[in-house]
């Protein structure tokens, strides 16, 4: 079926327009046939009746064998009879014959009707069109008659008469002219009451498409009015109940969702104070674990450790909480970029181990957070040491936007690790997401990618992971240098990218 | 030895940082409220203050506010992570530096320290000998570390005095945020520039400059600032 007739609109006039048709045809045809079959028929009854009376009543009269006058006279006298039909009679015995008008061809009787005639001895007709129109033609053979008053054999002479029926035509022509009048204008009324029915069923599911779209682009607020008590009402009524099912569990699990956040939050701040009196002493810890006996040297060594673990873990949680909250801000400043990652990977001792391939200074500057950028380039380069392995390589360039013109800035950091696995590849962004549960700590607090994510995204920017063909993981940032605005929705673009 | 008043309402926060901070080489007033703090101040005489801003009664905040009403001395705020607000607030206020909870002793010392070398140099070089410039209205003697305007002598904190002094060595010479963190705070390039924007408010607020055309501390949009001699 084409596209164009799969429409419900369409596919109902169609239907409309079919029954209509067939039914004002198939009346049309039937009133047709039968009422031309009837006309024709009285006709043709009333014609083969006067002939054959005509021709029996004349037909003693005939001197047998007859001359060509006896003939003439014969065909004249009959056709009197018929004279307000019209009537052209022949009369033939044998090779002779004679018309009742002189030099009349008689072209309208056929042979066939001519042999039925002098084979069987009774009256024969046919309908024939001719040059003057449609004509009946009807043949009576002459007989002899016994003397009981029966039918005796042929005497060979035969009578014709031609009768025109251009009036019964007419009448015809006028019957399949009401005809058609009548089947246009049904047809056109049955368009009509199609594209009233169609409107009236499409204006429902127009409507139900309309809050269905807006359903699915968040607003589960959205219901129909009902109206009627037809089968569209109850869709509209049933749709409500749905979007109001929906509308309630989506809030509720918004609400745990909340509930589990403000609790992380909670539960980080509330660990801060009893960590802050722990990291103020760790340097304690720390300095005298020297002149301790080996068990509790270990013993102190592993608590101030743990603590400064325990302590950047807290700090993670926090930040994270604040990006949930809404509440991290940009604090943009117009710095060299090259400059920014340089110092990144010098104040973490990184310079030597990292190859960086920087633009010259001064060649790539941007309003960017640079304690954000500093956040986002540790976190990645931290996590290509971490499970990735050397040579780590930092790359950072400029690409210009096609859409808007603007230019952005390209922070690439590769590994030359075994990769990320592609199972791994969709979550790796999410918190606390561990490739293999049976695999423990690696250093990090499992929220390091989680909050690279959320700082690009802050900027208006995408962060993106791969695997290089060979092997190694490659991540991608991509950071607008004039953020227009400050945040995006941090969903889904995590996994936005060129690749 | 450097004497430092340290207001922290929790116990164990207050002794862990009393600890560190002794070994270190500081001699420590720990007290619990702001009203405490403020009660020893002029007995003690501190050469810096630690100051929790989250205080029972009076806030770190006011606390902060009252100190600077009356001394100059360094002031390192002690916040929480995500106390955004309070930082800047507190900045304005007039604190020198900030550090986040939880905060190791040795990071703490570092930025003691730091701030300590903002109130000046070795206190005998050079002193007696000003060394006097002049910028306009503005009379700057490097040696004594004094600040006049129009004549009057500006009392500068000690990270806006080292502000000024780093901006006006170079006039004319445009400084980043991330070089000023640098040079005056002792941070790293990426530390937090608002420590710098604040001051600089500061200290034109005390120059007597309308913050609109600024006379002696100019923005320079997208690199940093810069001091204009005349």
């Amino acid at each position: 079926m084409l596209p164009a007739l799969r429409g419900l609109r369409v596919r109902l006039l169609v239907a409309f327009a079919l029954v209509a048709g067939v039914s004002a045809l198939t009346t049309g045809a039937l009133t047709f046939r039968e009422a031309r079959n009837g006309m024709l028929q009285q006709s043709q009854d009333t014609t083969v009746r006067q002939f054959r009376d005509q021709v029996n009543t004349l037909a003693p009269a005939l001197p047998f064998p007859p001359s060509q006058a006896d003939l003439e006279t014969f065909a004249a006298e009959t056709a009197r009879a018929g004279r307000s039909q019209g009537w052209r009679v022949l009369v033939t015995y044998g090779d002779i014959g004679a018309t009742s008008r002189p030099e009349d061809g008689f072209e309208a009787l056929t042979p066939r009707l001519r042999e039925a005639v002098a084979d069987r001895p009774s009256t024969a007709f046919q309908r024939v069109s001719t040059d003057q129109g449609p004509a009946l033609v009807v043949g009576v053979p002459i007989t002899f008659v016994t003397a009981d008053g029966g039918t005796g054999g042929p005497t060979g002479v035969a009578a014709f008469v031609t009768v025109s029926q251009r009036n019964e035509q007419a009448t015809i022509d006028a019957l399949t002219q009401a005809v058609q009048r009548a089947v246009i204008p049904a047809l056109a009324l049955a368009v009509l009451l199609a594209l009233l029915a169609a409107r009236r069923v499409l204006q429902p599911v127009r409507r139900l498409r309309e809050a269905a779209r807006n359903m699915a682009s968040g607003r589960l607020d959205t219901r129909l009015a009902v109206d009627g008590a037809d089968e569209l009402a109850d869709l509209s009524s049933t749709f409500n109940d749905t979007a109001a099912a929906l509308e309630a569990s989506v809030a509720e699990l918004r609400r745990m969702e909340a509930r589990a956040r403000r609790f992380a939050a909670d539960v980080s701040h509330e660990l801060r104070t009893p960590l802050a009196a722990m990291s103020a002493v760790t340097d304690v810890l720390d300095d005298s674990s020297e002149s301790l006996d080996p068990d509790t040297a270990t013993a102190v060594r592993l608590v101030s450790e743990e603590t400064t673990k325990l302590a950047r873990l807290v700090d993670d949680l926090m930040e994270i909480s604040r990006f949930d909250a809404g509440a991290a801000a940009l604090c943009l400043d117009d710095i060299d970029l090259a400059e920014s990652v340089r110092r990144t990977l010098a104040a973490r001792g990184w310079t030597d181990s990292v190859h960086a391939e920087l633009p010259p200074p001064g060649a790539l500057r941007g309003r960017v957070d640079p304690r954000r950028l500093d956040v986002v380039v540790a976190n990645l380069v931290a996590n290509a040491f971490r499970h990735g392995a050397p040579p780590v390589r930092v790359r950072l360039s400029s690409a210009g936007d096609a859409y808007s013109g603007a230019s952005t800035a390209v922070i690439e950091v590769v590994d030359a690790g075994p990769g990320i696995p592609p199972q791994v590849l969709p979550h790796i962004f999410d918190r606390f997401f561990k490739a293999d549960p049976a695999r423990g700590r690696t250093g990090g607090s499992g929220l390091g990618l989680a909050i690279t994510a959320e700082n690009v995204h802050l900027h208006g920017g995408t962060v993106h992971a791969a695997n290089l063909p060979g092997a190694g993981a490659v991540f991608t940032v991509r950071l607008p240098l004039q953020p227009q605005r400050p945040a995006v929705p941090a969903q889904a673009t995590s996994r936005r990218g060129r690749r | 030895m450097p004497r430092v008043l340290l207001i922290e309402d929790d116990p164990a926060v207050r002794e862990g940082l009393q600890l560190g901070l002794r070994r270190l080489g500081h001699d420590i007033a720990p007290v619990a409220t702001g009203e405490e703090g403020l009660a020893r101040l002029r007995a003690f005489r501190p050469d810096a203050v630690v100051l929790d801003l989250m205080l029972p009664g009076m806030t770190g905040l006011e606390v902060c506010r009252r100190i600077r009403a009356e001394f100059l001395v360094p002031i390192i705020m002690v916040t929480a992570r995500g106390d955004d607000v309070d930082v800047v607030v507190g900045l304005e206020a007039g604190a020198d530096d900030y550090v986040v909870k939880p905060v190791q002793s040795r990071v703490l010392g570092a930025r003691i320290r730091a701030v300590l070398r903002r109130v000046g140099g070795p206190p005998d070089e050079g002193r007696g000998i000003p060394s006097l410039e002049h910028h306009g209205d503005l009379t700057i003697d490097r040696a004594g570390y004094a600040v006049a305007h129009r004549g009057v002598p500006v009392a500068l904190a000690p990270s806006e005095l080292r502000l000024l002094l780093t901006l006006s060595a170079s006039p004319g010479q445009v400084f980043s945020r991330q070089q000023l963190l640098e040079a005056v705070w002792e941070h790293s390039y990426h530390g937090d520039a608002r420590l710098v924007d604040a001051c600089v408010k500061r200290l034109r607020t005390k120059l007597g400059e309308m913050s609109r055309q600024p006379r002696y501390v100019q923005t320079v949009r997208g690199f940093g600032y810069r001091f204009q001699s005349r």
